[in-house]
């Protein structure tokens, strides 16, 4: 199977006072096309700096970056973002969705970026669908619940049909009768075939990847069995 | 991003912050609507001094003595344009007609009436000079000039002062005393502000200079070249005449003036140069305030959006589509303060002469050089916070409560 993500002595350093402090430690980490992945640690952990750069949010001061077969350690902004736009998609602790826009244009707003001029309504409908929102189109957030938020940001996520959909913190603002809805569309989606990495503090999500990938002080501590 | 895409979001999001994007536009409104509103009255009052000069008779020269300056000092107006001066210049090349004239302020009275009013001895050929018709009765004939008639062509307005509604022709008034009969009303030229033409009266120069002035002296001699191109060298041909006729040496001044009409043109024109170039300038600086206005409040709609930016970028933004974005909103409202603004303008333009006293010439270029100089307004200063926005670092962004 193809590497979805193949990271290479990845290091990232932040500037704190008079000290350096290395974010990323020299991480290194595969995974693999149809994969479902925790990534825990403590805050401060180096967990958050990671998911950026997975997320082609940032970049490494050193080492190597491979998403779905391209290097994207070293690229432009500008280059990043169409990457981000093909290859990646997110799903926010906070569901980030633009509160002017309904359901629908939220959906229909990475294929904008994409430069999509044609099909760009019937495959944000399609992705609506897959998550059952079908009759919420036409809503803006503040008319939707948390779970029905999150969904949006889920087919948000899964319109542009990217190689990795990368959660931070999925649940972590829904109660946990609704997280476990969530967590339940997730674990459908990678039935499905998808690439999903999720980032996450709680074990009992955790437990439910077959990968856990544990950090701490910039390092990955994986343990025994796990990818 | 599809332009139609961004604009509708730019409308959106303006929307969203209605008073707010109002009030940015204000600015932008009042510049574009001052700009092509003191534009107007700079034209405006620049065609009503054109039709001023031109009221006065077109082609013309105006001939005088020169004044007497002794050691420095001004004093009284010199004696020496004679009646053979006038005649002689009928057969200078290129002059049409001639009008010697005199003149000067006097009481006309009829019935108990007084009115002040200036008159002028002068030719026939003095009204079509000077651009007056005749509304009824006739002007004088060389015959009332050779015979020295006591006969007057009134205005309009000193008839309606001493007429009221009555018939005027043949009524006899009293000119200083003495009496003359009214053969003819000039036609209304309406009033100038400073001197009503309106209110004068007209009677043969012989008649003037012997029995109401005592002179034999004319106080100027009025020109008129056959066509405006003639009048610098009839002007020119008239010095040399009239410095033979002085037997003025060469070295020593003329003593007279020829003023040519095309000097007085000249002069306003300038006057209204710089008149109209205050005002522009002065509603320019307005417009430019209204861009700062602009550029303040996507400065901060800007940071009020960092999480928005931020969640674009995520989702593929690049760096262009925020640019474009942000100046989409910025263009907008510039463009819609600019199309405000113009018909604010234009109706301005067209309502200030029914309330004030100016007088305005709607100019067109000026309302599209104040549409274009708006965009442009717009695109410089929705620049700089456009250019922010774009340069946001997603991360950033996205953490930005």
């Amino acid at each position: 199977m193809n590497d979805v993500i193949d990271a290479r002595n990845l290091i990232k350093r932040y500037q704190v006072g008079e000290d350096a402090v290395r974010a990323l430690d020299g991480v290194n980490l595969r995974v693999a096309e149809g994969e479902l992945a925790a990534i825990t640690g403590p805050s401060g952990s180096g967990k958050s700096t990671l998911m950026h750069v997975i997320g082609c949010l940032d970049v490494p001061d050193e080492g190597e970056y491979y998403l779905a077969g391209e290097n994207v350690a070293k690229l432009s902004s500008d280059r990043l973002a169409n990457i981000r736009n093909r290859r990646i998609g997110f799903v926010f602790q906070t569901f980030n969705l633009l509160p002017r826009m309904t359901s629908l244009e939220n959906v229909e707003l990475p294929l904008m970026y994409a430069g999509l001029r044609h099909g760009v309504r019937e495959r944000a409908v399609v992705a609506l669908e897959r998550v059952g929102l079908q009759n919420r189109m036409f809503h803006a957030p503040n008319q939707l619940s948390g779970g029905q938020r999150q969904r949006v940001a889920i087919a948000r996520a899964l319109v542009t049909d990217p190689a990795l959909i990368l959660a931070d913190e999925p649940t972590g603002n829904l109660d946990t009768h609704i997280g476990e809805e969530i967590m339940q569309l997730l674990l459908e989606l990678h039935a499905g075939g998808r690439t999903i990495l999720i980032v996450t503090h709680e074990p009992d999500i955790a437990a439910r990847c077959r990968r856990q990938i544990h950090i701490r002080d910039g390092r990955i501590v994986e343990p025994a069995g796990g990818g | 991003m599809l332009f139609w895409t961004i604009v509708k979001v730019g409308v959106k999001s303006l929307w969203a912050n209605k008073l707010r994007s109002f009030l940015a536009m204000l600015g932008i409104i009042i510049g574009v609507a001052s700009v092509i509103a003191m534009l107007a009255i700079g034209a405006g009052s620049r065609k009503e001094m054109m039709t001023m000069i031109t009221s006065r008779g077109s082609n013309m020269l105006t001939i005088s003595p020169e004044q007497v300056s002794q050691s420095g000092v001004t004093g009284g107006t010199r004696q020496n344009l004679t009646v053979a001066d006038a005649q002689a210049m009928l057969g200078v090349e290129g002059v049409q007609r001639v009008a010697p004239v005199v003149s000067g302020n006097m009481q006309i009275k009829f019935r108990g009436k007084n009115q002040p009013t200036p008159v002028a001895g002068c030719t026939s050929t003095y009204l079509p000079i000077r651009s007056f018709e005749i509304e009824s009765g006739r002007c004088f004939s060389d015959a009332d000039e050779e015979s020295r008639t006591r006969v007057a062509v009134l205005g309009p307005a000193t008839v309606e002062k001493l007429f009221g509604v009555d018939d005027p022709l043949n009524q006899i008034i009293k000119i200083k005393g003495l009496n003359f009969r009214v053969i003819g009303v000039t036609k209304a030229k309406g009033d100038q502000g400073w001197f009503n033409p309106d209110n004068q009266a007209f009677i043969p120069y012989t008649t003037a200079m012997d029995q109401l002035f005592g002179t034999t002296y004319l106080r100027e001699i009025n020109i008129q070249a056959t066509t405006a191109e003639e009048l610098k060298p009839v002007q020119e041909r008239l010095t040399a005449l009239l410095r033979r006729r002085h037997k003025l040496l060469d070295g020593m001044e003329d003593d007279f003036r020829i003023r040519n009409q095309a000097d007085f043109i000249a002069m306003a024109n300038q006057m209204n140069q710089t008149f109209t170039l205050l005002l522009g300038s002065i509603a320019s600086i307005s417009l430019l305030v209204g861009g700062i206005g602009i550029m303040n409040i996507m400065l901060v709609t800007v940071t009020e959006r960092t999480r928005e930016i931020g969640i674009r970028k995520a989702i593929g933004a690049t760096e262009k589509s925020i640019m474009h974005q942000f100046l989409a909103e910025t263009l907008i409202i510039s463009g819609a303060g600019g199309l405000i603004g113009s018909l604010a303008g234009i109706g301005l333009a067209l309502v200030l002469p029914t309330f004030t006293p100016f007088k305005t010439d709607l100019q067109w270029t000026s309302v599209l050089m104040a549409l274009i100089f708006s965009g442009g307004v717009g695109i410089f200063f929705g620049w700089y916070p456009a250019r922010r926005a774009a340069q946001l670092v997603p991360v950033e962004a996205l953490r930005y409560e």
